[in-house]
């Protein structure tokens, strides 16, 4: 349970964003309001199930799993 | 610590207050799909024009507006950017132009245009601005798209909170445009700056900060920030100024990301309390909207790609089947013009230019104006409406193995109609790696000028028989040349992945915009640009060439053109006129600078199996692929009016001997040869007009050149080779 990311997600599930392993691409997703307390919540995602789309702030952001992967959560 | 602030807040060119400039720049900047290009087309109108900005390779969209009566302002459309920490060459520029007050567009006022539905993060961009000293007004845009989400946003509150003059607009219909314009002139005659940073460096690194305010004669401290954080990345930076820069770096022990990824979190912090006071959200909680329900079913496993697969269906029958009454039209309205010019002039060789050279060219050029808009408008609305996101999204994955990106997707669609609208589709690509492997690319695919040298190349050697009872073989040959340019695209976009190693990370983290109504009239606007820019750009380039072409085929050294004329008529004379002159028109052809030139090239093409005949059919279509069908039929001299019916040029092309062998000359293996060049053969002067005008370096369309033409003959080498 410690090393849950929002790529482990299901869809429908909520989370709240813990912290970041990777600085570069925390750096753009903290300006796209991916903040840590933030509530996230995955909307959907692509038929192969990757990119994914998040609910965040208040709007839809979509992103690669393998970015995804960055964002860690409680 | 408040001593300070006053000393990072003095404007930078305090001249500009005194006296109000004849034309003031103003600058829209603002988060993607903010409403900022409905807010430029609202303000400029048709008075607008695409540019460079100097020294980058970034279209800048510029036009004026009338403030009042007597200023006239340069309106400048700045990209769409999340925050001044670019993440990709055009976002640079925004970076660029507003830390470098000397700039020729740095603006005199910045409209920071925020989507009040999604405020939290729009504010991040305003407060980084209003921080680098740039007098602003803020544009409140899309209140009813926040209203529709039960969100209140009180600009008063906003306004005394952030300091700086906020007016709500509605960029759609033009409401709040004159409030808009008040305060920019208000900001023009004497600017309101905030009394303090939003977020003040100096704070926690204060000896940093000093450092480089007094190193390079700053007043601002947020800009001084810039200056380290951004050292590498400025333009106006000289290598001297950045090591001095990585010195003070090194001095202070200043860790970049670290401090940015803080200065993000604070500010956020800030934006929340300033949004809690100014923005009253009843938003009901864990309600999906409209726009997320019908998300689930675009982007549903089986019903997203059905979906997809009927709007391709769509496009593909917009260019093909509604286009064709209206190219129909103009091919029939030049053939006019044509016929009653060269009845009504003089004959000779200027009237000849003119119809011949000039005119036809031309129409080449204008033939293709019904499907480019067709293509742009189906497109445009496809962008407008927000569906486009969902289908990058639907294919990143697949075209990401190819080093291309969910967004390659449209200009390889494209591409099936005309390789130049697609190439000037690959705009949407933010990664310019991705971007220049997807220009490369795209005139791989199969377009609609090679269709009729498919058409009647197959039915030359390919039975109209069917297998399996009911599959056309000639049919099934013509898709497989589809999927061949197609297969081809992807492969050679894999390899490019390869070669291009460049130290970009690829990203895709990108804002899913909800569903919205297409804007017609921005739709209107997309469709007239992409039309124009192809009739001014690439036509001007069909035009020249063909008027070259005409010119080399019309003449010879001497008057070996006359000999040759004066032999055809004596060797023929007993045949009926329109026979002679068909032998005529080939004799003449062959002693043209054109036929030597054929003749010249004939070793090196040898091997594919073509003569000096094909020589000039490759030679000529080298400007535009369809030429080669009519050339053929000149080549094989086909007098009389119906030079361009295909049926005749095929029998005329079977009936064709090998001087060598005494058999046919169109044997399948020179068929098929030919038939994979095309697929392959980078051979239109516009697409080479394009790729130059988007990569705006001459090295990309040369090595597309040499790619295309190179797998272009060895394939054909190849296939002529084994079908021997």
């Amino acid at each position: 349970m410690s090393k849950r990311s929002v790529a482990d997600l299901k869809i429908g599930e909520r989370a709240t964003i813990k912290s970041f392993n990777d600085q570069w691409m925390s750096l753009k997703l903290l300006e796209m309001g991916c903040l840590p307390g933030a509530e996230v919540c995955l909307h959907c995602k692509a038929p192969l199930g990757d990119p994914i789309c998040l609910n965040v702030s208040g709007y839809c952001l979509s992103m690669r799993k393998s970015e995804a992967a960055t964002i860690l959560v409680e | 610590m408040s001593s300070r602030e006053p000393a990072g807040l003095q404007p930078a060119r305090s001249s500009r207050i005194d006296s109000l400039k004849a034309s003031p720049v103003l600058a829209l900047i603002g988060n993607p799909n903010a409403g900022k290009s409905s807010l430029f087309n609202q303000l400029t109108g048709l008075r607008q024009k695409t540019g460079n900005f100097p020294g980058v390779t970034v279209d800048k969209k510029s036009g004026t507006c009338m403030l009042d009566v007597q200023t006239e302002a340069t309106v400048i459309d700045l990209p769409g950017v999340y925050s001044i920490y670019p993440k990709s060459p055009d976002e640079q520029i925004v970076t660029d132009i507003l830390a470098n007050p000397v700039h020729p567009d740095y603006p005199d006022v910045a409209v920071v245009v925020v989507d009040s539905s999604n405020i939290r993060r729009n504010l991040l961009l305003f407060t980084q601005i209003t921080d680098l000293g740039v007098p602003v007004v803020l544009a409140l845009n899309m209140l009813d798209v926040a209203k529709q989400q039960h969100q209140e946003v009180n600009a008063v509150k906003l306004a005394m909170r952030l300091g700086v003059p906020v007016v709500r607009v509605n960029a759609r219909t033009g409401e709040g445009l004159d409030l808009l314009k008040k305060a920019v002139i208000g900001q023009l005659r004497q600017p309101t700056l905030p009394e303090r940073l939003f977020f003040d460096p100096a704070q926690d690194v204060a000896g940093l900060i000093d450092d480089t305010k007094a190193r390079y004669g700053l007043t601002n401290n947020y800009l001084a920030l810039q200056y380290i954080i951004q050292h590498d990345g400025f333009s106006f930076l000289n290598p001297s100024q950045r090591v001095g820069l990585d010195e003070i770096i090194d001095k202070h022990q200043f860790v970049e990301t670290e401090f940015q990824a803080k200065e993000t979190i604070q500010r956020y912090q800030r934006i929340a309390a300033v949004v809690t006071d100014a923005v009253t959200d009843s938003r009901p909680l864990n309600q999906p909207t409209w726009s997320q329900k019908m998300d689930r079913v675009l982007m549903h496993p089986v019903g997203g790609y059905i979906f997809f697969a009927l709007i391709l269906l769509l496009i593909f029958q917009a260019i093909f089947a509604w286009a064709q009454p209206f190219m129909d039209a103009i091919d029939e309205g030049v053939a006019y013009l044509n016929g009653a010019l060269k009845e009504s002039l003089p004959p000779g060789a200027f009237t000849d230019l003119l119809t011949d050279g000039i005119l036809a060219g031309i129409g080449g050029v204008l033939v293709f104006i019904p499907q480019i808009a067709a293509l742009f408008l189906l497109i445009s609305i496809l962008e407008e409406s927000g569906y486009m996101s969902r289908v990058m999204i639907l294919m990143d994955r697949i075209m990401r193995r190819f080093g291309l990106n969910g967004r390659s997707v449209v200009p390889l669609i494209s591409g099936v109609a005309c390789a130049v609208p697609a190439i000037m589709a690959t705009r949407s690509i933010g990664t310019r790696r991705e971007r220049l492997i997807t220009i490369m690319v795209t005139p791989l695919m199969s377009c609609s000028a090679r269709l009729p040298i498919y058409t009647i190349l197959i039915a030359l050697v390919v039975p109209d028989q069917h297998v399996l009872g009911f599959l056309n073989l000639q049919g099934l040959v013509l898709m497989g040349l589809y999927l061949l340019g197609l297969v081809a695209a992807l492969l050679a976009a894999w390899v490019f992945k390869k070669l291009l190693r460049v130290n970009e990370r690829s990203f895709f983290i990108m804002e899913l915009p909800t569903f919205k109504m297409p804007r017609w009239n921005h739709v209107g606007l997309t469709v007239w640009e992409s039309v124009r820019a192809f009739v001014w750009e690439a036509g001007r380039v069909i035009v020249a060439i063909s008027i070259v072409l005409w010119v080399l085929a019309s003449y010879g050294p001497g008057d070996s053109l006359d000999q040759a004329e004066a032999k055809a008529r004596q060797q023929y004379a007993g045949q009926p006129a329109a026979a002679i002159d068909g032998h005529v028109a080939s004799e003449r052809l062959e002693a043209s600078y054109a036929g030597r030139f054929g003749h010249v090239i004939e070793p090196a093409i040898k091997p594919l199996g073509y003569d000096w005949k094909i020589g000039i059919a490759l030679l000529s279509s080298f400007a535009a692929r369809e030429v080669f069908v009519g050339t053929m039929a000149t080549i094989y001299s086909i007098g009389g009016s119906d030079a361009d019916d295909e049926s005749t040029v095929r029998e005329r092309l079977q009936a064709e001997r090998n001087p060598e062998t005494g058999g046919v000359m169109y044997t399948p293996a020179l068929a098929y040869s030919l038939l994979v060049f095309y697929v392959f053969a980078m051979m239109c002067m516009s697409t080479i007009a394009t790729t130059y005008r988007e990569t705006k370096e001459w090295k990309w369309p040369a090595i597309q050149l040499l790619y295309m033409t190179g797998l272009a003959y060895m394939s054909a080498f190849a296939v002529y080779q084994l079908f021997r």
